[in-house]
């Protein structure tokens, strides 16, 4: 008992998950609400089992899964390694500023039509889309985290007479891992946002393709089910960058906080 | 009491000495102020310091004593003056300085002997001799047992002791403390000076340390430089010529009253300390 007086929400956290879900079946069935409108959990969840039985929400989630993985691993090589070049030449910076901003504002998402146009139904043109939307939160924290350097720390370097390449290797850059993984926390849930919308735009596999195709059944249940596998493989992502932070950031509050 | 701003510091050099280890001559600083004037920040400033002395400099808030350890670290220029180190003159101490900081700036993610081991990195000498160098300098510092622990599992002095330490490091001849006791509450303050004498005497470096403390100026001083308000510039050059083996008893005798005192006037004279 003495947990639960420490920690109460461990309690409360699955309280609220089977009052919600308890509220939703009965509301669905008292009202008689049609299953192609709101389905009940429990239907939902029979669809859920059934999919992965068969393998096939698997076939599809590994799909996307290699779709936002790939779209990551592009925007985060581009995003660091862009974000170092600028963060290193201020006139550079000066000079690319507007474009970000102006890139930055524009919804990028709209640019998926052009990327299926371009690269076609295969998987190419989902990792692209996925990359594009998480480059920018990447790029834009990279270049924020490097420009706020400790000056006390920069002055360190120069009493001993560092260069700048020490500097930046030695403390500019260790500095910066705080915001360069908050934009890779952000980035890797865009990426999974991008992959799901390059596929709705156009594509034959990937969970995407999969709830475009239940809508246009009016099969409401089956949606929710691959709702339940997509909100699954995004936490999956979270915890894992949560858990890279953590053994890379340990001395940083960020990781100390979260216990 | 007399003299005030005209004082010249090493104007009377005893004969036969060595070159003053560091030696100051019409240093000034001056900024730019936003509609384009100057305006001196510091100076002139002329004093020396002689090899393995211990000078401390005090002064008033915003008159420009840590302008001085940062124009002879060439963290920042000067606008005009000559500084010399051992005899030769120089733009900045070229590395052969030790700097250590009001904060202890420490690296958060290197342990305590990697902090140390900091300058030594930048500067790539011998990795094995500085780790048993670094070693040495934190048994000196009093922090033997802690070389493995991180910033964070530190205290504020043991991290000020840190920093002491990576400043000595690289064997520079000259340490410049930056107001390094500030931070840090009374008590634990009083034992750092204790603990800065007693490593001053062993590793025989010349320091040269900023503080607004008078009490610790006289303490720690072999040679005191007291400033005026902005622009800095030299009120009182003492040597108080304290026993040498003097513990925290001497604030209560005589003799070191009486220096706290004279300083005091000068302040007091230019309406108040702070």
């Amino acid at each position: 008992m003495n947990v639960l007086r420490r920690r109460p929400e461990w309690v409360l956290i699955p309280l609220v998950f089977v009052v919600v879900v308890g509220a939703w079946e009965a509301l669905t069935r008292l009202l008689e609400v049609p299953v192609y409108v709101v389905p009940p959990p429990s239907l939902v969840l029979h669809v859920l089992i059934a999919g992965l039985g068969s393998g096939s929400y698997l076939g599809h989630a590994v799909y996307t899964l290699g779709e936002a993985l790939g779209g990551f691993g592009v925007a985060a090589i581009g995003g660091i390694g862009m974000g170092m070049l600028i963060a290193s030449s201020p006139l550079l910076e000066r000079t690319l500023y507007p474009y970000l901003v102006a890139i930055q504002t524009t919804p990028k998402i709209a640019i998926a039509p052009l990327f299926i146009m371009w690269f076609g139904f295969g998987i190419t043109s989902k990792v692209l889309v996925a990359a594009l939307v998480a480059f920018f939160p990447i790029l834009v924290n990279v270049i924020a985290g490097l420009k706020s350097t400790d000056a006390q720390r920069i002055e360190l370097m120069r009493s001993v007479r560092a260069t700048r390449w020490q500097t930046f290797r030695m403390v500019r850059l260790p500095s910066a891992l705080p915001m360069i993984f908050a934009g890779l926390n952000v980035g890797i849930v865009f990426s999974l946002l991008g992959a799901i919308v390059g596929e709705f735009v156009g594509s034959r596999n990937g969970l995407g393709n999969q709830v475009m195709q239940m809508n246009a059944n009016l099969d409401a249940a089956g949606v929710f089910s691959v709702l339940v596998v997509l909100s699954a493989i995004g936490i999956t992502l979270h915890l894992l960058m949560q858990a890279a932070q953590r053994r890379i950031l340990f001395w940083h509050e960020s990781t100390q906080k979260q216990q | 009491m007399t003299g005030g701003a005209t004082i010249r510091a090493h104007e009377a050099p005893s004969a036969g000495q060595a070159a003053p280890a560091v030696q100051i001559e019409g240093l000034e600083k001056s900024y730019a102020s936003h509609r384009g004037e100057a305006i001196r920040a510091l100076g002139p400033l002329s004093f020396s310091v002689p090899d393995g002395g211990f000078l401390t400099i005090v002064g008033p808030s915003g008159c420009g004593k840590s302008t001085v350890l940062r124009l002879l670290s060439g963290l920042i220029e000067r606008t005009a003056g000559t500084m010399r180190v051992r005899g030769q003159e120089v733009d900045a101490t070229q590395g052969d300085i030790g700097f250590v900081f009001q904060s202890p700036t420490l690296l958060p993610w290197k342990t305590a002997m990697e902090n140390v081991l900091l300058p030594a990195d930048v500067l790539r000498l011998d990795r094995a001799a500085s780790r048993s160098r670094a070693r040495m300098l934190l048994d000196l510092v009093g922090l033997g047992d802690f070389a493995e622990r991180y910033p964070r599992e530190l205290s504020g002095g043991m991290q000020q002791r840190v920093s002491i330490a990576r400043a000595l490091i690289h064997d520079p001849s000259i340490l410049l403390m930056d107001e390094p006791f500030g931070a840090l509450d009374a008590m634990t303050r009083e034992t750092m000076s204790v603990e800065l004498l007693r490593i001053w005497q062993r590793s025989r470096k010349t320091v040269l340390f900023v503080t607004h403390s008078i009490p610790e100026a006289v303490f720690l001083g072999t040679h005191i430089l007291v400033l005026t308000p902005r622009p800095g510039r030299i009120a009182d050059f003492i040597e108080p010529g304290l026993p040498a083996d003097r513990t925290l008893d001497v604030m209560s005798t005589p003799a070191f009253g009486e220096i706290v005192k004279r300083i005091r006037h000068h302040f007091q004279v230019k309406g108040g300390m702070e």
